[in-house]
């Protein structure tokens, strides 16, 4: 995010009362119902990732790092990882790329804009299994209906293992490039109509204005739309877990897929619990990389 | 202009192939099962609603439309009274201890809830929680504040101070000219958290799957999944029941929908 907008100088007798913070009591609330849901399950979480517990009674003990070493020598979940790299790449690239396209669209004077801008959005608001259900049918393999039957192929979308994946990164592109839309957007409300008359009258074309004006103006959204995005990425589970449960095989397992399966249908509730915080890691360094490189380059833009 | 009557034909056919999905959804719905496999992609001829009522019966949309409608108001009442309390805090106070709260509230954006899930599980079943409106409520507060902090976060620290001030010096507390005079300006930012948490929780799926299934306190999401279990190769039964499951949502998204771009323009300025 940019600097804010600057404040006025404070003087004289008001600048006491602007520069008394409210007390901690304004936090107090929140932060125990943050630390009670979210704080300590978590540390517990990563507690239990040490153990063998097996989610049954009291019955556990410490493995030392037992559970990371069988996650290095099981096939399944390191594809998964795989699985969850490849899948968030392509939802990142793709989901932003459109919403870019999207936005620039949308922003431009036309008639439709405000239709638009509501339909293009209106998937983010449904149900995530609702919607893996609904793609499920779009992507059934019979060549006369679904969207073999509107493009005239016979794929079998979420059948295939070479396609299953991109084909479950294309439903959550087609939900969720509306979000992105509306941060780029967002965005390009903040680039001041002057400087691309000023870019005009200098003689810019179209791709110069956006290259050298709306682009750079544009580094906070796309700073948080690559975060959510991301993040969003890797924590996939609804979508997957209504359309093809990791199938066929195991082509679009993804670490979230795994880690529920050891947790509830096997009972590895210590393993489970070790694969999540390999997840958490994975979010993590992300996260720490993107925000470093991404708000690096909105200072110097 | 010729080149913006272009781009606005173009537009309109993205937003056509877009649609393709709901057109099939909505269609698949008001077709009977020899339609559905005679034309799956025609215009329903003629349409029948008769998927609507077994879908409504079959689905048990009824209860689950009051669990969901009671478990996400109540969490959004406490989402926006205790995150913009809470962000007023961080927003305003100037301390390393206040800057390193704030990003232990951040923290929460990044972590799996799959990493506590177990342990929570455990905690909420040792309160007597589980199978509750009251565990879910509790959980949604929990895991929403940390989106709901930055936010609103952002949003108070592009406030001018003066406002809050200005009352402060006329003899208010801080509580007074937070509820009188800074949460009246939270408006757009409050309706921008309104919107995307209600989003958030009322399609929820796995936490009340775990923690509701079973008890006869499901919510929509849930029920949904098992009545599409149940009937999966009717489709146009499935799909009423769908679109009878996404209409609340879709509804209240379109009543407040003006306020979601506004909230992430003045989101993105803090």
């Amino acid at each position: 995010m940019t600097a804010g907008r600057s404040r006025p100088a404070h003087r004289g007798a008001r600048r006491r009362f602007s520069a008394a913070s409210p007390p901690w009591l304004f936090a107090a609330p929140a932060l125990a119902v943050y630390a009670l849901v979210v704080l300590y399950p978590a540390i517990s979480g990563v507690v239990y990732a040490f153990t063998d517990w097996s989610g049954i009674g009291q019955d556990m003990s410490f493995v030392g790092l037992a559970n990371f070493r069988t996650l290095l020598g099981d096939e399944q979940a390191m594809g998964s990882i795989g699985n969850t790299l490849l899948l968030t790449v392509a939802i990142v690239a793709v989901q932003n790329g459109v919403g870019l396209l999207l936005a620039l669209g949308v922003h431009a004077r036309l008639k439709s804009r405000a239709l638009l801008r509501v339909i293009f959005f209106s998937p983010v608001v449904v149900s995530p299994v609702m919607v893996a259900f609904l793609w499920k049918y779009i992507y059934n393999p019979d060549p006369s209906a679904g969207l073999n039957g509107l493009l005239g192929l016979h794929v079998d979308w979420l059948g295939d293992p070479s396609v299953a994946l991109w084909s479950i990164a294309g439903m959550v592109v087609w939900q969720y490039a509306g979000y992105s839309m509306v941060i780029f957007l967002a965005g390009l409300e903040g680039v001041p109509r002057e400087l691309h008359e000023a870019a005009m009258i200098d003689g810019a074309g179209t791709f110069q204005r956006f290259r050298y004006v709306t682009w750079p103006l544009l580094a906070p959204a796309v700073t948080i739309n690559l975060m959510l995005s991301t993040i969003g990425g890797l924590k996939l589970f609804d979508q997957i877990f209504a359309a093809t449960n990791g199938g066929p095989g195991y082509a679009t397992e993804t670490l979230s897929t795994v880690l529920y399966k050891q947790a509830f249908v096997f009972g590895k509730f210590g393993y489970s619990t070790a694969v999540a915080l390999v997840l958490a890691l994975f979010v993590a360094a992300v996260s720490l990389v993107q925000v470093y490189y991404l708000r690096r380059r909105e200072v110097t833009a | 202009m010729r080149r913006t009557f272009l781009l606005e034909i173009v537009m309109i056919a993205v937003a056509v192939a877009f649609l393709f999905p709901v057109y099939s959804l909505v269609s698949l719905s008001l077709k009977d099962p020899g339609q559905i496999s005679r034309s799956p992609l025609a215009l329903p001829d003629p349409p029948t609603f008769d998927n609507y009522g077994s879908a409504w019966s079959a689905a048990a949309l009824g209860p689950s439309l009051v669990n969901s409608t009671v478990i996400t108001v109540v969490s959004l009442v406490a989402l926006i009274a205790l995150g913009s309390f809470a962000a007023y805090f961080l927003a305003r106070v100037q301390s390393r201890l206040g800057y390193g709260l704030y990003i232990l509230f951040l923290l929460g954006i990044v972590l799996p809830f799959q990493l506590g899930m177990i342990p929570l599980y455990e905690l909420v079943s040792d309160l007597g929680l589980i199978g509750t409106h009251t565990g879910m409520i509790l959980f949604y507060t929990g895991i929403q504040l940390p989106f709901t902090v930055f936010l609103y976060t952002g949003f108070i620290r592009a406030l001018p101070r003066e406002y809050a001030s200005a009352a402060q010096i006329d003899g208010a507390s801080h509580l007074t000219a937070f509820t009188r005079v800074v949460f009246p300006l939270l408006r757009p930012i409050t309706g921008t958290v309104l919107i995307l948490n209600a989003v958030f929780i009322w399609n929820d799926f796995f936490t009340p799957l775990v923690y509701l299934g079973g008890s006869g306190y499901e919510t929509v999401p849930v029920s949904v999944f098992a009545f599409v279990g149940q009937y999966v190769s009717d489709h146009g039964l499935v799909f009423a029941g769908l679109v009878l499951g996404a209409l609340p949502i879709v509804v209240v998204f379109l009543a407040l929908q003006r306020y979601v771009i506004k909230g992430f323009s003045s989101g993105l300025k803090g």
